[in-house]
């Protein structure tokens, strides 16, 4: 069985195992991917790409359909924006990737709570800025919000922030670094995301791949 | 020396122009024929009037003050302004009105691929046909227009905007959960969605049901189910489907789960799609209370084409 004609954005990176293994059960061929780890393009319908592309891909209709984490989707949805409205149909929760969006800080007494008390304002390192800056938005409290791509973690052993907004899975890396995790922001796994065009124009193809998924 | 213009606008060229204009002239025909009037409106309006009533929602992205002090906002649409040429222009004309227009509306995006901020629309507004006549005659006007530009392999998705908060009154949904879950819906988010019903106290059997109406899109067969709340929540597509000559008949997908900004739409709802390009070209559908906003309480019905996408479609279908 294949992909019925569609194209299908398949994450590169820690999603990427458990994505192929859920692409198998639907019999969608995946051994070519797996073999391959520099190809991008397969023949069977299938393009990897890094997770936070594959919405990119999925809302130019690049790709029909697309499997990424919840985290880059909160990321990439601007809820200020009206009108904006929806860039990917979220069609399914795949329940593998379960990951949590968390506010760390130091170990110990909690150094934003002294910050926020003296300074007014927390200092916050992330790789989300838009989730972390609606966050601290929506629960009432200033935040001064600084990008970093690489490991999230130096930040506040630097004194660079007093808190980092990130995705922990074991927990075991903040612990290493001394971290603790204080509030829960979301639950994050992995979703199936639909180019809009596509889920009307690719109905049955979809319907039917959504099935086949059911069946499992 | 390079002289920067704002993200999300640009200059257009002869080369293009030329290529627009083409699109331009075919849709002014088929509305001319048709018996649509050209209007034009100002780009800027009151705040006060444009966002009357239960229009406060729509949040014009662009505001400025004007010599005196008052609130001028760049138009998001040409809909609204429409409503108030009807009421303010036409207060005891006999309807229906026939309107069509070709001009730049204003949004607020993210400027990316195909978010743009100023973009050009080309539409009409048929005010004071009621449904499902009304509607059967934009769908059509609809086809010839986007036959005429050229374009081949696009389709209508029809759908129905009162359809979804239906079926949740008859199963017994209230209000306040009613908004949530048709912000998820309107949002694409059925994850989202599912999870919402699943707080709600209601059986099993409602929630597969309102889970599987949103996916529900094809041929007329999807308007044939069994007698039900689903049944009666679809009538009004039904009725529409009656009325379309085969030509058209045959470019439209059903879509209950079709939803679309802005919140002013009552019933039937559509939108534009080409296989080659990955969003909607445009879309409309009824609004049956926007002109009572503006004093003249007229059933309305209209769509707006975007010019730069019907463009895009054009190009990329010459590649396949």
């Amino acid at each position: 069985m294949s992909t019925n004609g569609l194209v299908i954005a398949v994450p590169r990176g820690t999603l990427f195992e458990e994505t192929l293994d859920w692409l198998d059960s639907l019999g969608i061929r995946t051994d070519e991917v797996r073999r391959n780890d520099r190809k991008l393009v397969f023949d069977v319908g299938l393009i990897t790409m890094r997770p936070s592309d594959v919405p990119t891909y999925v809302a130019a209709g690049a790709a029909d359909l697309g499997i990424t984490g919840k985290d880059v989707l909160m990321e990439q949805t601007d809820a200020a924006v009206a009108g904006a409205g929806r860039d990917v149909y979220e069609l399914r929760d795949l329940g593998f990737g379960r990951c949590t969006m968390v506010v760390a800080t130091i170990e110990g007494p909690d150094p934003a709570a002294e910050a926020l008390r003296r300074l007014g304002v927390i200092r916050v390192a992330t790789k989300y800025p838009r989730v972390a800056a609606r966050y601290f938005e929506d629960t009432g409290r200033q935040a001064e919000i600084i990008e970093v791509k690489g490991s999230v973690e130096l930040a506040p052993l630097t004194h660079l922030v007093e808190a980092i907004v990130d995705l922990t899975a074991t927990g075991t890396t903040l612990r290493e670094n001394h971290l603790v995790v204080r509030e829960q922001i979301a639950e994050c796994t992995a979703r199936l995301i639909a180019n809009p065009v596509a889920h009307k124009l690719k109905a049955a193809a979809i319907d039917e791949l959504l099935e086949r998924a059911r069946a499992i | 020396m390079i002289h920067p213009i704002p993200s999300g606008t640009r200059d257009v060229l002869p080369d293009e122009m030329r290529e627009l204009r083409a699109i331009t002239e075919a849709l002014r025909d088929v509305f001319g024929t048709a018996g649509y009037g050209e209007v034009y409106t100002p780009a800027l309006e009151y705040e006060t009037v444009i966002t009357r009533g239960e229009l406060a929602s729509l949040r014009p992205a662009y505001r400025v003050f004007d010599e005196n002090g008052n609130v001028l906002v760049l138009r998001s649409d040409m809909t609204v302004p429409i409503a108030r040429v009807v009421a303010t222009r036409y207060p005891t004309s006999e309807p229906p009105l026939r309107f069509c227009y070709f001009a730049h509306s204003y949004r607020g995006v993210r400027p990316q691929r195909g978010h743009p901020r100023e973009f050009l629309q080309a539409g009409v507004e048929l005010i004071g046909a009621g449904a499902p006549r009304g509607t059967a005659e934009a769908v059509t006007v609809l086809c010839r227009a986007l036959d005429a530009v050229g374009l081949a392999r696009y389709r209508i998705g029809l759908g129905d905007a009162s359809l979804y908060p239906a079926l949740l009154d008859s199963l017994g949904v209230v209000a306040a959960d009613r908004a949530r879950l048709l912000d998820e819906l309107a949002r694409g988010d059925f994850v989202g969605l599912e999870r919402g019903l699943r707080d709600l106290a209601i059986d099993d059997e409602s929630i597969r049901l309102l889970l599987a109406v949103p996916q529900m899109r094809g041929g007329a067969d999807v308007l044939h189910g069994p007698a039900g709340p689903v049944a009666d929540a679809v009538a009004g597509l039904r009725a529409v489907h009656q009325l379309l000559e085969a030509a058209v008949a045959e470019r439209v997908i059903f879509d209950l789960g079709l939803s679309r900004a802005p919140g002013y739409y009552t019933g039937a709802v559509f939108e534009v799609y080409d296989p080659a390009v990955g969003m909607p070209l445009g879309g409309g559908g009824r609004y049956d209370n926007l002109l009572g906003e503006f004093g003249r309480s007229l059933p309305a019905v209209g769509f707006a084409l975007e010019v730069d996408r019907l463009h895009l479609a054009l190009a990329a279908e010459e590649r396949l």
